[in-house]
């Protein structure tokens, strides 16, 4: 491969593939830390979603059955998460650990106990979600440009690409303009005042836990039914904190974290191209020193915003009601 | 009552051991899940770690890496950084190792070199965990992300380096070369036989004089009054005069160093060289061991050595039972880092009842 090979039309449409993973897990944490909790443990609920999705769509050979499982998975640990954070009062950063450990090691062991290869399931073959193919795709397939527009940048992707770019704006119009989403927001800025108004912190908080453990799921299911076809160990790979750093670089607000994404899957799309390819000047770059890329960016992206970058103020906090 | 009032047998004896026995519970279960008996496979544990010497020693060798890390996560969390790097410095902290036995193997007397050694281990470590404390004291970057990032850093990093510089000309396997005799810290099976062939050496005396030092150093020291201050409200520390951000470097120097200390007993206790992924999740395992230990000394020291015990008897175990593959305990870890860190007070309101009841 050379330097020519890198195609630009290739790195926006790989782009569009990568987002997803993030844009769902992203949402998630927005719903779970605007209501003050926060959630580290993104990642954990990744892998288990994926792995469980995986695993069901493969024994039933159905994609959805998979994702269904996937979510009462996620949804249960967003619970156990909120029980640690509202009921017990513990420390929602060791929750949010303890769970990626956990579901790190448990998902080899249930992987292995299944199938037996090594941490892996089978690929998934028919079971995996269908690629959507717009009207008229094959009318334009040969006009340069548009042809691609249409067949390959707004066609050709999964249902689920199409619902985590719809996600955003019902997410924003949830947020901002509905009364939970004030209520929400409230928890996660000024606790004792919602309490005041007769807000139930602690139960925004659980309903806020269920929605986060909720959209997570479908970025464990997008990973493993449709990204890669199988679930792989370690897959999440520290996509769950690539997508609290999105958070962080659009300042908790569901527009800018959604650039954030498109920003981080932008150069994992960039990282894969790289691969083994001769770059002027430099040559080809080892790929171990490539898959830094995404981890160097989360740093400088914490570096240089964190300091103006405005956080719900009561994140991470218990709400002890006020006598 | 609440639990501050709770006697302190009750919060530091009590509470951690029935966390524990829940993490265990719920660990049998899910043994159980997989078709294993629970009982049979503790039995094999137990005998396979404990009762059999030369399964203790490889505990008591496990435990000497884990102090190390448990020390590591530990003082961080007394300043209240969550360093979840551990990981990574002590892998990096192996490159500074290695750096100075490639250098110096064939030249310095073994009392000289193991120094060196440990100075370049916890040198690389510091300087490792130091990128992440600066960003935290001057940029406020979130630690704990900051910290995971250096982990997958470092294993990339790592994985060039050994792979581009370290393996020596014509050889396959992703190490640095064998470092001469010198470097090797002398094993106990010199003074006691019946430890057997295994690799437990004088790094279990040094990680007991480590506690003694971090225990007289954090509890006895102005610096460590500082630190716990800075832990429990740093706005008061600040307002007290103590230099919040120098404290928070200065913490993460240390903790970073003592994670770096970590990498002396996996390569110059046992292997002799460096290898891709040689700390096998040991920075992890100081996450639970902090926690559990409730970063006390003689808590440390103890989860350090339940854990070497679960290390050791769970790769017994996994060559008995297929099903319970090693990787459970990774599962097991989150468990106890579950129960005995983000619900450490589940039993309290029990607890409180029961004293009251007693004294009433």
């Amino acid at each position: 491969m050379t330097f020519e090979d890198l195609h630009l039309g290739s790195i926006v449409v790989s782009t569009v593939r990568n987002a997803p993973v993030l844009i769902f897990a992203a949402m998630a944490g927005l719903f779970a830390e605007r209501s003050g909790v926060i959630d580290i443990g993104l990642e954990g609920k990744i892998l288990a979603s994926a792995f469980v999705s995986a695993a069901v769509a493969f024994t039933t050979q159905n994609p959805w059955y998979g994702i269904l499982a996937g979510m009462a998975v996620s949804i249960a640990l967003a619970t156990l998460q909120g029980y640690v954070a509202v009921t017990q009062k513990g420390n929602q950063l060791v929750a949010g650990i303890a769970i990626n450990i956990a579901m790190s090691g448990l998902t080899f062991v249930v992987a292995q106990y299944f199938f037996q290869q090594g941490g892996r399931t089978p690929d998934l073959g028919e079971a995996r979600l269908p690629y959507v193919t717009l009207p008229g795709s094959e009318a334009v397939a040969d006009v340069p440009v548009l042809g691609w527009i249409w067949t390959q940048l707004l066609g050709g992707h999964s249902v689920l690409v199409y619902a985590a770019f719809a996600l955003v704006p019902l997410v924003h119009w949830v947020l901002y303009h509905t009364r939970f989403g004030l209520r929400l927001r409230a928890c996660g800025e000024n606790p004792h005042a919602a309490d005041a108004a007769g807000v139930s912190v602690e139960r925004t908080r659980y309903v806020a836990m269920l929605i986060a453990g909720f959209l997570c799921s479908f970025s464990g299911a997008y990973l493993a039914i449709v990204q890669s076809g199988f679930f792989l160990r370690d897959m999440s790979a520290g996509m769950g904190y690539l997508a609290l750093t999105a958070m962080v670089f659009g300042n908790w607000r569901p527009f800018f974290t959604f650039l954030g994404c498109l920003m981080f899957g932008f150069f994992t799309a960039v990282q894969i191209q790289l691969e083994g390819v001769d770059l002027p000047v430099v040559g080809r770059i080892p790929g171990a020193l490539i898959q830094m890329v995404p981890y160097v960016v989360t740093v400088i992206v914490l570096a240089g915003l964190m300091a103006k970058s405005v956080a719900p103020k009561a994140i991470g906090v218990p709400f002890v009601k006020s006598r | 009552m609440t639990t501050n009032d709770m006697p302190r047998w009750a919060t530091s004896i009590v509470l951690p051991l029935l966390n524990l026995l829940s993490a265990l519970l719920v660990a049998a279960l899910v043994i159980y899940l997989l078709g294993e008996d629970p009982v049979e496979s503790m039995q094999i544990l137990i005998n396979s770690a404990i009762v059999n010497p030369e399964g203790l020693s490889y505990t008591l060798f496990y435990a000497s890496t884990f102090v190390f890390t448990g020390l590591a996560v530990s003082i961080a969390m007394q300043a209240g950084l969550f360093n979840i790097g551990a990981e990574g410095q002590m892998y990096i902290g192996g490159l500074g190792l290695t750096w100075a036995m490639i250098a110096f193997d064939a030249s310095l007397p073994w009392f000289v070199l193991i120094p060196v050694g440990m100075v370049g281990a916890a040198l690389f470590g510091a300087l490792w965990a130091f990128i992440p404390g600066y960003l935290q004291a001057k940029r406020g970057s979130h630690i704990v992300v900051t910290t995971i990032m250096f982990n997958f850093i470092a294993a990339q990093l790592m994985n060039f380096i050994i792979v581009k510089y370290l393996i020596p000309q014509g050889e396959q396997n992703t190490a640095s070369r064998v470092f001469s005799d010198a470097a090797a810290l002398p094993p106990l099976n010199a003074w006691f036989p019946a430890l057997g062939d295994t690799p437990l050496n004088i790094s279990f005396f040094l990680a007991i004089i480590a506690l003694v030092i971090y225990g007289v150093f954090v509890s006895r020291s102005s610096w460590g009054y500082k630190l716990r201050a800075t832990g429990m409200n740093k706005h008061a520390a600040h307002y007290a005069g103590v230099k919040i951000s120098a404290m928070i470097i200065a913490t993460m120097l240390i903790s970073g160093a003592l994670a770096g200390l970590g990498a002396v007993n996996s390569i110059m206790g046992s292997t002799h060289y460096l290898s891709l992924n040689f700390t096998a999740g040991a920075g992890f395992v100081g996450i639970a061991i902090a926690l559990m230990g409730r970063q006390h000394p003689v808590g440390i020291f103890l989860s350090a050595v339940l854990f070497g015990a679960l290390i050791q008897g769970g790769f017994d175990l996994s060559l008995e039972k297929p099903n319970i593959p090693v990787e459970t305990f990774i599962f097991i870890q989150g468990l106890i880092i579950l129960f005995c860190g983000a619900m450490e007070y589940l039993y309290a309101p029990a607890l409180i009842k029961l004293i009251k009841g007693k004294k009433a």
